[in-house]
């Protein structure tokens, strides 16, 4: 097995290449405005000592930050029209009813609800009035509305009105690109039509940024099928990332975790990911992130994704430090970094200062920061590690020292010796290991779903071949399944034997 | 003589407070929260009274939503439903209702009094007939006191409309009600049997809302300042930490129209090698640690989501989740004999005399 792990910051694009489950190179490069050109230049210094010729690569993964940049920072998002199939329920409680504000003003292209959906047990909830969708898609061709979201009730257990409303829209608005809720998985209309809608949004962007891997991987020269890492450190095709690319918002950090455990060996353990501006800690149990126990907002939208449970300081490579009094963070100079700190001829000190006057790294000019005295050096270094303990003994569940996986770039400002923690681990290519992870994603399918009339163990049985399709469709190879997530639920108040059952299983990408 | 408006950040309290005296049921919060934002917004107010403020002669409304929380999560909820489940008891008894109360302060079902308030243009009584959810209806103060248990409507957002005019107990308002429930998708909108002022005086459980409201306060300035929400719960009621844990395993069934089941803990921290078992029939029931009962209703068992204080409802908890479990203390109406009958450990099943954690 050979593949390139990409990670597409916003400073660096870092590339690695795995080879037997070793990494034997690791390339940084700066971030390109295009995207393109920063891929194609770390895959280009990736090959330039003749180690790709005439090999066969399986894979090229990349994870990115990119789509929830865009929804965070308001960037680049496509107007949408919200279909919901449903009425009368719910009407008090329209599409985008509990998005702030100012992401519903520039999402929302327009809202229509019309008579739909299903019941639990399957019955339609109220027949699909098809007339009043193809009203409503007229109306959206009249807004110049081209990416549509549409939301059923039920629509995980029967997606046919879903569907068929896609279809009626495609008539009227033929280059119509429709984002079915019933595609985004969960039970719970709200939180699957905010997913349904935020992908909508991504419609553009999503192409563009995918044809932008695509291109740069044929510019490069290398033959190999490109994956998307996704939130839950598994990868999807780029067609299905192109199609749903809700599901690589939180890659970014789940890569870093991932590969960290790929690193050390380590399955359980807690992380460090100390980057520019922020550090990230999470913990991982079986070598994958500890999911969120509750709700996500992305953006300050509510969905129900999987995503890794991570608690943000802002300590960094390019925190500011003031000495008197002391404070470290959470302001940072972020990607300034070589301007703007003292020993590269700009004004802010930073952490990274401080590591060049110790002899920690060898950067910059060291005279510029010669005045820094190794007692404060000392100090600075004491607060970061104060605010890293105090960051992991919040990410605890269990009393006690448990190991520490440090990575990212800013690693450096992470003692060998803290507080509650048995053994700091550093690793070598520790400062790429979200490309790292990204080269070791698995391939992931879930079935969540509500099964009447069948014993418990035929229903998780009728769920594990769903989502086992699921994932084979994604890309995995069969033989490689297994099952990480199994939960059943007898529903209350229902007759029968309702449960619901979902099963998530992963497995290896299957080579091509 | 107490009456205030209730501003919508307590609305936004109540809605977190009454998750945790929802002890495992009465459905999330969040969407009954959504549509009262939305009638603040739309310039609507409600007024929140003391029980001793009503007329004795005064016409009170119980609002609950009857259901499964799964139902509830895709059609959602709408205020006007509810608001129709009392104009047709109105209609139904040609009587003008001149107040709103919770059957249950747990879940949702504490707040949609406000939505049912907001729309009829009267106040909402600060109390409730639980104290926190049970699952059935005759698990409340007033079947306690033996009051009238009819009418009752229940409405579906088809327009599909029924009266419960005559049952001759309780337990049979609850049979009847819950297959009109299930025929209209397992979810609907109720105004159970209503009270005159000097019943809800005499019977209500007061000052559940305000309770809720603070437990609710309590728990989001702990989020927001990064605090310990647990310690908060623990420093505005008299509760107590009965253990912090893991979740290892979920066992539910579906029995005569409820969710029962059992939900293990493996203890972290302090309780490191112990294991809790919770039983559960929609709420949290009996809690047994090492195998010996630790807390049993009427006692409140609230299992708490360990870092955001969250509560997690018996039908969501699933594999993995950190919680820590408190107890609170029970309304004094179910330590009665009779109230024992009513919702003591015995009336679930569990051949247990009642223990409580705070004796």
């Amino acid at each position: 097995m050979r593949r390139i792990g990409i990670d597409v910051g916003g400073t660096n694009t870092d590339a690695v290449l795995i080879e037997d489950g070793k990494v034997v190179r690791a390339m940084k490069a700066p971030t390109s405005e295009d995207v393109t050109t920063g891929i194609l230049d770390s895959l280009k210094s990736l090959g330039s000592t003749g180690l790709l010729e005439g090999k066969k690569i399986d894979g090229v993964m990349i994870g990115t930050t990119h789509f929830i940049n865009a929804v965070v920072q308001r960037r680049h998002l496509t107007k949408v029209a919200a279909l919901r199939l449903g009425m009368p329920a719910a009407a008090s409680l329209p599409p985008f009813c509990d998005w702030p504000e100012d992401l519903a003003a520039l999402v929302c292209g327009g809202v229509w609800m019309v008579e739909g959906g299903h019941e639990y047990d399957g019955r339609p909830f109220m027949p699909l009035d098809e007339a009043a969708v193809t009203t409503a898609a007229h109306e959206m061709k009249e807004k110049g509305l081209k990416s549509v979201g549409i939301s059923s009730i039920f629509s995980p257990l029967d997606p046919s009105h879903e569907r068929r409303a896609a279809e009626l829209i495609l008539k009227v608005i033929p280059d119509a690109v429709i984002t079915c809720s019933s595609d985004l998985g969960r039970i719970g209309l709200l939180e699957r039509e905010n997913a349904g809608l935020l992908n909508a949004a991504l419609a553009d962007l999503s192409r563009d940024t995918i044809a932008a891997f695509e291109k740069s991987i044929k510019d490069s020269g290398i033959a190999a099928p490109l994956f998307i890492t996704q939130n839950d450190g598994t990868v999807a095709e780029a067609s299905q990332a192109r199609r749903l690319p809700v599901y690589s918002f939180a890659s970014g950090a789940t890569n870093s975790m991932r590969g960290a455990a790929y690193l050390s060996g380590l399955q359980d353990a807690m992380v460090i990911d100390v980057g520019g501006t922020t550090t990230d800690v999470g913990q991982l149990k079986n070598g994958f992130p500890r999911e969120a126990n509750s709700v996500v907002k992305v953006g300050g939208v509510r969905t129900l994704f999987r995503m890794p449970d991570l608690l943000s300081i802002g300590l960094g490579g390019g925190s500011h430090v003031q000495l008197d009094p002391l404070k470290v963070g959470p302001l940072s100079v972020g990607y300034k970094l070589l301007k703007d700190g003292i020993a590269f001829g700009g004004k802010q000190l930073t952490t990274t200062d401080v590591a060049i006057a110790s002899g920690v790294l060898s950067l910059g000019d060291k005279s510029k920061v010669a005045h820094l005295d190794a007692a404060t050096c000392k100090k600075v270094f004491a607060e970061a590690a104060r605010l890293s303990e105090e960051a992991i003994d919040r990410m605890k569940t269990e009393a006690g020292d448990i190991k520490l996986i440090a990575v990212g770039g800013g690693a450096f400002l992470i003692p060998d010796k803290m507080t509650g923690v048995s053994e700091v681990i550093h690793v070598e290519h520790g400062d790429c290991a979200n490309a790292v992870g990204a080269a070791i994603a698995q391939v992931s399918g879930e079935c969540d779903q509500i099964f009447k009339d069948m014993t418990r163990v035929e229903a998780i049985s009728a769920a594990q071949g769903i989502a086992n399709d699921r994932a084979v469709a994604a890309g995995a190879a069969r033989n490689t399944l297994s099952t990480i997530e199994s939960e059943d639920m007898p529903l209350a108040y229902l007759p029968g034997n309702s449960v619901r059952v979902r099963v998530r299983v992963v497995g290896d990408v299957a080579a091509s | 003589m107490s009456k205030r408006e209730i501003t919508l950040d307590e609305i936004e309290s109540l809605a977190v407070g009454a998750w945790v005296l929802g002890t495992g049921g009465g459905g999330n919060p969040y969407l009954s929260l959504l549509n009262a934002r939305l009638l603040y917004k739309e310039g609507k107010r409600v007024q929140l009274i003391d029980a001793e403020d009503l007329a004795d002669d005064a016409y009170v409304a119980v609002i609950a939503g009857m259901g499964a929380p799964l139902v509830g999560i895709e059609r959602l909820t709408d205020h006007r439903v509810f608001a129709r489940a009392a104009r047709l008891m109105e209609e139904h008894t040609r009587r003008k209702f001149d107040a709103v109360m919770a059957m249950e302060i747990g879940g949702g079902n504490g707040v949609r009094p406000f939505l049912v308030a907001a729309n009829l243009g009267v106040p909402v009584v600060d109390s409730d007939t639980m104290g926190r959810a049970y699952p059935e209806a005759q698990m409340t103060s007033v079947a306690v006191g033996d009051l009238t248990p009819y009418p009752m409507t229940v409405v579906d957002v088809r327009g599909l409309e029924s009266v419960i005019d005559k049952v001759p107990s309780w337990k049979w308002v609850e049979r009847v009600g819950r297959k009109i429930v299930v025929e209209y998708g397992s979810t609907s909108s109720t105004c159970q049997p209503p009270r005159s002022g000097a019943e809800v005086k005499k019977w209500g459980i007061h000052g559940t809302t305000t309770k809720a409201i603070t437990i609710g306060h309590a728990v989001r300035e702990a989020q927001r300042t990064h605090a310990d929400p647990i310690a908060a719960i623990l420093a505005v009621e008299p509760g107590k930490v009965l253990f912090r844990g893991k979740v290892i395993d979920v066992e539910r069934r579906v029995t005569e129209g409820y969710l029962r089941g059992i939900a293990r803990f493996d203890g972290l921290d302090g309780d490191r090698g112990s294991r809790l078992e919770i039983n559960f029939q929609n709420e949290w029931i009996v809690a047994r640690r090492d195998g010996e009962p630790l807390a049993m209703s009427p006692d409140l068992i609230c299992v708490l989501d360990a870092v955001s204080g969250e509560a997690v409802g018996s039908e969501t908890i699933r594999y993995g989740q950190r919680v820590t479990v408190i107890a609170l203390p029970p309304p004094p109406v179910f330590l009665t004999p009779k109230g024992m009958e009513h919702v003591g450990p015995r009336a679930f099943g569990y051949d247990l005399d009642y223990t409580s954690v705070f004796a």
